[in-house]
């Protein structure tokens, strides 16, 4: 059996890796593998469970300690209709010994869990792979509807793969009739029972998957402890069928980590924590608007079951209204922050325009998603980088900041609002649906070891006027960041209207002066230009002629690539931008020492623009807009090309 | 009383701590509208209302949309936002629920409130936040030069309607009372001591209220309420709202508003021996909106003939800001206030030892 073995062409990162040698378990009577990292990907129909299967999954993984990341694939209707290709849901796990930076180019496992979850996901997986499938979904007349005239079981075109047929369902059913539950709520534990067998075939440790089990159906506890029975079955029948001869273990990935306390995280949950915690260091209350809309509304739910932080979450009636209702809360006092994707930030635009305007704190946080218009819901993308930076009327430069993996989305939403509560401007802070989704292990930091985003509010005059009457400006700027004053509703002495017409350097009347505006937009530009970032950093330890430049998600698939490529002696420099607006200062350095600049993006080449606009730099674009992040074994084959172009 | 509560919450509101005049509300800035604008007279008004509410103006906060009335920020000297169209209710709900010791004022206009921020309206109305909104009416767009607006009459002739406009204008109050206001009042620019007055009720209410103020725009649709202003046409035009008194007008109070027995709906008949008996005792503080609504009806949208002024609609529901306020309390109450480290950690965490 060598399915499993990593072929230097599969792996998706790391240089040398290899499979250590065999070892069997001394008291059991199968066979025990060591493996250095394990692709699996669970598919079936959308109400198979396939999502909470892969959680689990991701979760004892987590707890036994191997690096992992992870990729949620679904489709954007609830319940598409049942058994079609269309209602396929999957989701793939990458694990491992070591550190890894992608949930993995192809699986070495699928679960499949009817015949339109082998079909739509069979293209994926590498000849020798393994495939597990239930066998009792495979009817003729569910294998017609995905288009199999013959059964792929037994017409042979399998014959590349290792196939485990296991009537899963007959199984589960079999299982569980002592539960007294109907067929049809006995089948619902399926998962349950792939989840059991995988568990056994991995190692996992499984009394986490128990706990949850009880804990998520306490208020049924006979549901409870029927997929508790269709878990411990599918282990059960692990270790005691032939078909599966072998069991596998993939160590924990003990040099992977600096010492800490880790625990696994997706995007949206580290964005949330991060605006939680952003608004602790402030010391202001945190006040979300926000209206649903997919891959961003986790964000809303996870923030409104904190309200003992003092988080206020306002689910407004419309994208301007969420938008609307933060800034106010901004005006107020508050770390305000809205939350959308695409197309609700193009309706936000005008209140955007607003904020940098008034020049309030705002975080404006966009989980990219498959665009244009409606688009692809629940797919990745980085196709709102321009509506960022240039979606509105007028010169309103805004900054933005952009997370590189699931667990970054902590530190970029402290830097956000960092950058909006010093400068008094909305930020961008433009995730996506991969990272919104995906997980990964991440160090949990200690509170003091946070920023501290303390903001002075304005408590008196700022302003001598000529005849000594000491009065308040608002627009008088502090001169090294450029920032007004906040003063907040409240402040005695300090009243004073702001709005969205231009207004006079200082003191904040209205002014319609054509010298005035000319001022008051190249004070507004380079307030933006002044945010201070850090230095980028450039990893090229061999001296490279190439550096590849990205931003947002693309981190992973690049850093994996790049590794591929070294290990394969090309040399290759990579560097990554959290910040878009304002660049780093270096960067236009760092471009000039390299005879090529390649920008990988999941877009049409919208970085790219940016930088051949403003450095003058030959960029070559390298582009996928398919909904998918990209592989690393495409990505190593396309730098490699351009490399040698 | 369904005004109970209004003491409670306008007690968040700091108090001023010396007497003030009508001049501390004048900011520094020269008011620019058309002379002859009913604004001035609103303005004045409110400038004039201020000091009796003894709000510390600190506390005090005018948020606006886009259009003439939604400059009146500029011309307060309190706390004031100059929004973007449409969308002060949406910025001013977010002001309201994160500070409860404010007094947030919403100033919109016909265009700015029922065309392109109607939803923002409606829905702080349903939410009850406690905003005060005034919305000038003058049944024409103003600021852009004349165009009709969703309060004109059918076949309004402007510069976008040569021929007649063609669609049927909202009727403000009924549309409030349909999104469920708790306090809904009408009342005129020219008419000091009812706008006045209806100011006072809107203040002390807990929750949004809205008061229309139907205002003269002298420019684009000069004479729209002459209706009820004219002394010899008012008489018979308007309708004086007042909570716990017969519904009557006109000279000697000889018209009276009665229920139709057979449909519900509510009549103008004059007053006999026979009916005076029937003649609707105005009840603001009735629960059902039914009756309010109907009153809102009797208007006549193209005469304005049977205008109904005052407080329609007045009732206690709960408010917004303070159920979010609340449910802060509720979760610190339930687990104890957060705690970032804890938070972070989760429940499922694995140590790397160095």
């Amino acid at each position: 059996m060598t399915s499993q073995v990593s072929s230097p062409a599969e792996q998706a990162d790391g240089a040398d890796e290899a499979v250590v040698g065999e070892q069997r378990r001394p008291a059991g009577e199968k066979e025990v593998r060591r493996l250095d990292r394990v692709i699996i990907r669970f598919a079936g129909d959308s109400g198979d469970g396939m999502q909470l299967t892969g959680d689990r999954f991701t979760s004892e993984t987590a707890s036994f300690g191997n690096d992992l990341s992870t990729l949620p694939n679904f489709p954007a209707e609830i319940r598409a209709p049942a058994g079609t290709l269309p209602g396929v849901s999957s989701f793939q796990l990458h694990f491992a010994d070591h550190d890894i930076l992608t949930p993995g180019d192809a699986p070495n496992v699928l679960v499949a869990m009817n015949p339109a979850a082998l079909k739509a996901n069979l293209a994926d997986v590498p000849r020798g792979a393994e495939i597990i499938v239930n066998t009792d979904e495979f009817a003729k007349r569910a294998m017609a509807k995905v288009g199999y005239d013959t059964s792929p079981l037994e017409d042979g075109s399998l014959s590349a793969y290792n196939v485990h047929p296991v009537p899963l369902t007959t199984l589960t059913i079999e299982a569980l009739k002592e539960f007294g539950l109907s067929r049809k709520e006995a089948e619902r534990s399926k998962n349950m029972f792939a989840l059991g067998l995988l568990s056994w075939m991995y190692h996992r440790p499984t009394e986490g998957t128990e706990k949850f089990l009880r804990s998520k159906f306490a208020k049924k506890p006979a549901i409870a402890e029927a997929n508790v029975a269709a878990f411990r079955a599918g282990w059960n029948f692990g270790e005691t069928t032939e078909d599966f001869a072998v069991s596998y273990e993939v160590a924990p990935a003990t040099q992977a980590f600096p010492a800490g306390t880790y625990r696994n995280i997706s995007g949206n949950l580290a964005l949330s924590y991060g605006l939680i915690a952003a608004a602790q260091q402030a010391d202001l209350p945190l006040y979300l608007g926000s209206y649903p809309i997919t891959p961003a509304s986790d964000i809303l739910h996870e923030l409104s079951r904190h309200k003992n932080f003092g988080v206020r979450t306002f689910q407004a009636e419309d994208e301007i209204a969420g938008i609307g209702a933060a800034l106010g809360a901004a005006f107020g006092g508050s770390l305000a922050v809205t939350t959308t994707s695409g197309p609700g930030v193009a309706l936000k635009s005008e209140a955007i325009g607003l904020a940098v305007s008034l020049e309030l704190p705002l975080l404006v946080v966009d989980i990219q998603r498959g665009g244009p218009s409606t688009g692809l819901p629940t797919k990745t993308e980085q196709a709102d980088l321009l509506q960022a930076m240039y979606g509105r009327n007028g010169e309103a430069p805004v900054p933005v900041v952009a997370p590189k993996t699931p667990a970054d989305c902590f530190d970029a939403a402290l830097d956000a609002a960092r950058i909006a509560l010093a400068y008094r401007t909305p930020v961008f802070l433009l995730s996506d649906g991969y990272l919104a989704n995906g997980s990964e292990p991440w160090r949990v930091p200690e509170v003091d070891e946070l920023p501290d985003l303390r903001v002075q509010f304005a408590t008196g005059p700022n302003h001598a006027l000529a005849d000594g009457t000491e009065v308040f400006w608002p627009y008088k700027r502090d001169p090294k960041t450029l920032a007004r004053p906040w003063a907040v509703p409240g402040t005695p002495g300090l009243e004073h209207r702001i709005g969205g017409i231009e207004k006079q350097d200082g003191t904040g009347n209205i002014s319609y002066d054509p010298a005035n505006h000319d001022f008051m937009v190249r004070t507004r530009q380079a307030k933006i230009d002044g945010v201070e970032v850090p230095d980028l950093a450039v990893d090229d330890p061999d001296g490279a002629r190439t550096l590849v430049l990205g931003w947002g998600s693309t981190y992973g698939p690049i850093t994996a690539a790049v590794r591929r490529l070294r290990a394969a002696g090309e040399p290759i420099a990579q560097a990554h931008l959290r910040h878009i607006n304002p660049f780093p200062k270096n960067l236009g350095d760092i471009l000039a020492r390299y005879d090529k600049v390649v920008v990988p993006e999941m877009n049409l080449g919208q970085l790219a623009t940016l930088i051949r606009a403003k450095y003058l730099v030959d960029a070559h674009s390298y582009n996928q807009v398919n909904g998918m992040p990209f592989k690393a074994e495409q990505l190593a084959t396309a730098l490699k090309e351009a490399i040698h172009a | 009383m369904p005004d109970a509560h209004a003491n409670e919450l306008l007690q968040l509101v700091p108090k001023a701590e010396a007497k003030q005049s009508m001049k501390d509300f004048k900011s520094d800035q020269e008011v620019r509208w058309c002379p002859g604008c009913g604004d001035y007279a609103v303005l004045a008004a409110v400038q004039g209302f201020m000091p009796e509410l003894g709000l510390a103006k600190e506390n005090i906060v005018f948020v606006s949309g886009i259009g003439c009335s939604s400059r009146f920020p500029y011309y307060m000297n309190t706390y004031g936002m100059h929004s973007i169209h449409g969308r002060a209710p949406a910025i001013a709900t977010g002001l309201a629920s994160s500070r409860r010791d404010l007094s947030v004022w919403v100033v919109t206009g016909d265009g700015d409130a029922l065309s392109i921020g109607g939803n923002h309206l409606i829905h702080a109305l349903r939410r009850n936040v406690n905003l005060k909104i005034l919305l000038f009416n003058n049944r024409i767009y103003g600021l852009t030069k004349g165009q009709y607006s969703p309060t004109s009459e059918v076949g309004k002739i402007t510069k976008s309607t040569p021929m007649g406009s063609l669609d049927a204008p909202f009727n403000p109050v009924s549309l409030a009372i349909g999104a469920e206001a708790s306090f809904v009042a009408r009342t005129v620019d020219s008419d000091r001591k009812h706008l006045t007055e209806v100011l006072r009720q809107a203040a002390e209410h807990p929750g949004t209220a809205l008061v229309e103020i139907y205002q003269n725009c002298n420019i684009f649709n000069d004479g729209a309420f002459e209706v009820l202003k004219d002394k010899d046409q008012a008489e018979e035009a308007v309708i004086r709202l007042e909570h716990g008194q017969q519904i009557r007008f006109g000279a000697d109070r000889a018209k009276g508003v009665v229920r139709d027995a057979a449909t519900g709906d509510l009549t103008v008949v004059p007053v006999t021996p026979e009916n005076e008996a029937d003649i609707l005792v105005h009840d603001a503080h009735q629960a059902s909106p039914t009756t309010a609504f109907a009153l809102s009806r009797l208007a006549d949208p193209d005469t304005l003939h049977h205008t109904p002024i005052g407080v329609f609609r007045s009732v206690d529901r709960p408010v917004y800001d303070t159920l979010m306020s609340d449910q802060l309390d509720t979760a610190i109450e339930q687990n104890g206030k957060g705690d970032l480290g804890a938070l972070l950690a989760g429940k499922d965490t694995w140590t790397v030892v160095g």
